[in-house]
C-alpha cells in the first residue's frame, strides 16, 4: 500500500517538480557558482563579490529601507486589519463593505499608479484636501508639500501597501474570528466577564494561528509594493524608498551579474532561514 | 416607554454608527475608481484644464468634477477604433494570463492532489520547500530565470513569462487547501467500489475540491493581469508587452488616453473579481490554512 501511495505521489507531483528543477533550483545552483566568480571572465574570485556588496552604499541603503518598510508595514496592517475585522463582525450587513475592501486587490497597479500620481503631486488632490481642511478649521493655510520626491514618499508607499492589502487581511482575520466558538464567549459573558476581558482572554489567544498566517502572507505581499514604487517614482526614486527590488533591477539592467548573484544568494538565504524559523514557530504555536 | 423599543433603537443606532465608521475607508477605495471613470468620460480640454496645475509650477491646485461638463465617449472611440496597437497589448495581456492559468491547471492542480492525498515520508519536506519557493520574491530568482531562459533562447518571447509562472507554487498551496477539505473516507469508498486513482482524482477530487483551484485561478488572474517585473526584465520588444507595462509609459500629454486605457484595463479584473468573489475569499482563507 505504502509503495503504491508513493508511486502515485510521484506521478502527480513529478511534472511540477521537474519544472521547478529546470526553472528555479538548477539555475539557482548556477547563481551560487557565479557569486564566487568574476562577471566577465568567470574566474574564481573567492568572497570578493560578497565583500563588494557589503561595502556597496546602494546595497546597504536598500537593505535598510526594505527592512524598515517591512517592520513598519506589517504590524500596522495586522493591527488595522484586526480592528476593522472586529468592527465588521459586529455589523449585520457587512458583506458589501467586505467586497469594497477587497476591491483594491483586483485593481491593476498600472491604473492605481495614475491615481496616486494625481493625488500626491505637489498641486494634487491630497494637498488640496489638506488646504480645504485648513481653511475649514482655520488651523493652517495653504499646503504645498512635496511628497513623491522627498522622504515622505516612504509614507505614501506605506499607505498604498495598506490600501491594497487591507481587504486580504480583514478576510483572513474574519475567518479566524468565525472559528472562535460563540458558546465559549457566551459562557464567559454569563460568568461576568466584560467585553474587554473577553477580548483579551478568549478572542486574542484563539487568533494566534491566524496571526502567523497573516504575518507570512503580508510578508509575501510586501515584496509586491515594488510595482507601486516603480510606477509612481521610477527606477531611481527618492532614497527613502530605494528598495532591494530597485537595486536588483538596476543591477540587472546594467548587467552587474556578479553582484546580483552574491546579493541573490544572501537575500535568498536570509529569507529562507526566516521562513523556516517562522514555519517552526507556526507548527509549535 | 417600552424598554424593548429603546433597546432596539440603541441597537440600530450602534449598527448605523459602525457602518458609518467602516464606510470611511471604503470611500478611499471608491473615490479612485470614480476618478478614473469620470476622467475617461471628459474631453481633452476639460481634462487638461483640471489636471494641468499638477505638473506646472504655480500655486493653483488640481480640480475635478465627478460629473464632467461635457461627457463624451470620444476618448474610448479613439482608443478602440483608431489605435490598433492597443489591441495588440490587450491581447498580449490576455494571452499571458490565460496561458499561465491553463498551464497551472495542468501542473499545479495534480501536484496539489498528490500532496493532499498521498502522504508519504518525503511529502512534508517537499511541501515545506514549496512554501519557501512561494515566498521568495521574483528579484531573488530573477537571475536564475534569466540564465535558464537565455540558455533555452526564450528571452524576448512570451514563453519567457509563461513557462516560469506555470511552475509557481502558490496555486499548489491554494488547491491543496481545497483538496484537503475532502473527507478521505469518501475517496476510500470510491476505491472500494473499484475506481482507479485517476478516476478518483477526476471524478471526485476536482468537483469536490474545486473551490481551492478556482480561487487559485481568480487570485492568479488578478496577479498576472498586472504583471510588471517579469516582462520588464525579459521582454524587449514593445509589441510583446502586456498592458500593465505599457500604461505607465503614457505621459500627461496623453492623459485622456491614459484614463480610457486604465478603465479598460480595469474591466477584466473587476469582472473576474465580481464573478469570483466568493472563491477569492475562500482562496484567501485557504492560503492561510494551517497544515
Amino acid at each position: 500500500m505504502q509503495k503504491k501511495k508513493r508511486r502515485f505521489f510521484y506521478l502527480f507531483v513529478f511534472p511540477g517538480c521537474l519544472g521547478i528543477m529546470v526553472f528555479v533550483l538548477l539555475p539557482f545552483l548556477d547563481v551560487v557558482k557565479r557569486s564566487f566568480t568574476t562577471a566577465v571572465t568567470g574566474e574564481f574570485s573567492g568572497g570578493k563579490n560578497y565583500e563588494a556588496i557589503f561595502q556597496n552604499q546602494a546595497f546597504l541603503l536598500a537593505v535598510k529601507n526594505t527592512v524598515r518598510f517591512t517592520l513598519i508595514c506589517i504590524p500596522v496592517l495586522v493591527a488595522l486589519g484586526l480592528g476593522t475585522a472586529l468592527l465588521l463582525s459586529g455589523l449585520k450587513k457587512g458583506r458589501l463593505l467586505k467586497a469594497v475592501y477587497l476591491l483594491p486587490l483586483a485593481m491593476p497597479t498600472a491604473t492605481v499608479a495614475l491615481v496616486w500620481k494625481l493625488v500626491f503631486y505637489k498641486q494634487g488632490f491630497f494637498n488640496l484636501f489638506l488646504t480645504r481642511l485648513g481653511l475649514l478649521t482655520g488651523l493652517w493655510g495653504e499646503v504645498h508639500r512635496e511628497y513623491l520626491g522627498t522622504a515622505a514618499a516612504f509614507w505614501v508607499l506605506v499607505g498604498s501597501y495598506i490600501w491594497k492589502n487591507m481587504g486580504y487581511t480583514v478576510v483572513l482575520w474574519l475567518a479566524g474570528l468565525s472559528g472562535i466558538s460563540g458558546e465559549m464567549l457566551e459562557a464567559a459573558r454569563v460568568d461576568g466577564a466584560g467585553s474587554w476581558q473577553r477580548f483579551w482572554r478568549i478572542t486574542l489567544p484563539n487568533l494566534k494561528g491566524s496571526l502567523y498566517t497573516i504575518v507570512i502572507l503580508s510578508f509575501l505581499n510586501s515584496f509586491k509594493i515594488y510595482r507601486e514604487a516603480y510606477l509612481t517614482a521610477g527606477a531611481y526614486p527618492d532614497q527613502s524608498i530605494y528598495l532591494l527590488q530597485h537595486l536588483f533591477n538596476n543591477w540587472f539592467v546594467n548587467l552587474e551579474l556578479d553582484k546580483m548573484a552574491a546579493a541573490a544568494v544572501c537575500t535568498g538565504g536570509v529569507l529562507m532561514s526566516a521562513i523556516l524559523a517562522l514555519q517552526r514557530l507556526w507548527e509549535n504555536g | 416607554m417600552d424598554i424593548r423599543i429603546i433597546k432596539k433603537f440603541c441597537m440600530a443606532a450602534k449598527q448605523a454608527f459602525l457602518f458609518m465608521v467602516l464606510l470611511l475607508p471604503a470611500l478611499l477605495v471608491i473615490l479612485p475608481i470614480l476618478l478614473l471613470l469620470s476622467g475617461s468620460l471628459m474631453d481633452i480640454w476639460e481634462l487638461g484644464k483640471y489636471i494641468s496645475p499638477a505638473f506646472t509650477e504655480g500655486k493653483e491646485f488640481v480640480s475635478w468634477k465627478l460629473l464632467p461638463d461635457y461627457p463624451t465617449f470620444t476618448g474610448y472611440g479613439k482608443l478602440l477604433f483608431e489605435t490598433p496597437e492597443f489591441f495588440v497589448l490587450f491581447w498580449n495581456s490576455m494571452k499571458l494570463a490565460v496561458c499561465i492559468l491553463a498551464g497551472q491547471l495542468l501542473v499545479a492542480v495534480p501536484a496539489a492532489w498528490g500532496f493532499a492525498v498521498y502522504q508519504v515520508r518525503e511529502s512534508r519536506g517537499l511541501f515545506a520547500l514549496y512554501v519557501v519557493l512561494m515566498l521568495l520574491p521574483f528579484q531573488v530568482t530573477m537571475l536564475s530565470s534569466y540564465l535558464v531562459l537565455n540558455k533555452l533562447s526564450l528571452l524576448n518571447t512570451h514563453q519567457a513569462i509563461i513557462l516560469p509562472a506555470v511552475f509557481s507554487t502558490f496555486p499548489v498551496f491554494l488547491s491543496y487547501g481545497g483538496f484537503k477539505s475532502i473527507p478521505c473516507q469518501m475517496l476510500e469508498a470510491a476505491r472500494v467500489d473499484g475506481a482507479g486513482e485517476f478516476t478518483v482524482f477526476v471524478r471526485l477530487g476536482i468537483p469536490l475540491g474545486k473551490s481551492g483551484l478556482l480561487s487559485a485561478m481568480v487570485l492568479g488572474f488578478l496577479e498576472y493581469w498586472s504583471l510588471l517585473e517579469q516582462p520588464m526584465a525579459f521582454l524587449e520588444n514593445k509589441y510583446l508587452w502586456p498592458l500593465s507595462l505599457y500604461l505607465p509609459q503614457l505621459t500627461w500629454g496623453q492623459a485622456g488616453f491614459a484614463f480610457c486605457a486604465s478603465v479598460i484595463t480595469l474591466i477584466p479584473a473587476v469582472f473576474v473579481f465580481a464573478i469570483g468573489q466568493d472563491y477569492l475569499e475562500q482562496g484567501i482563507i485557504y492560503s492561510g490554512l494551517k497544515e
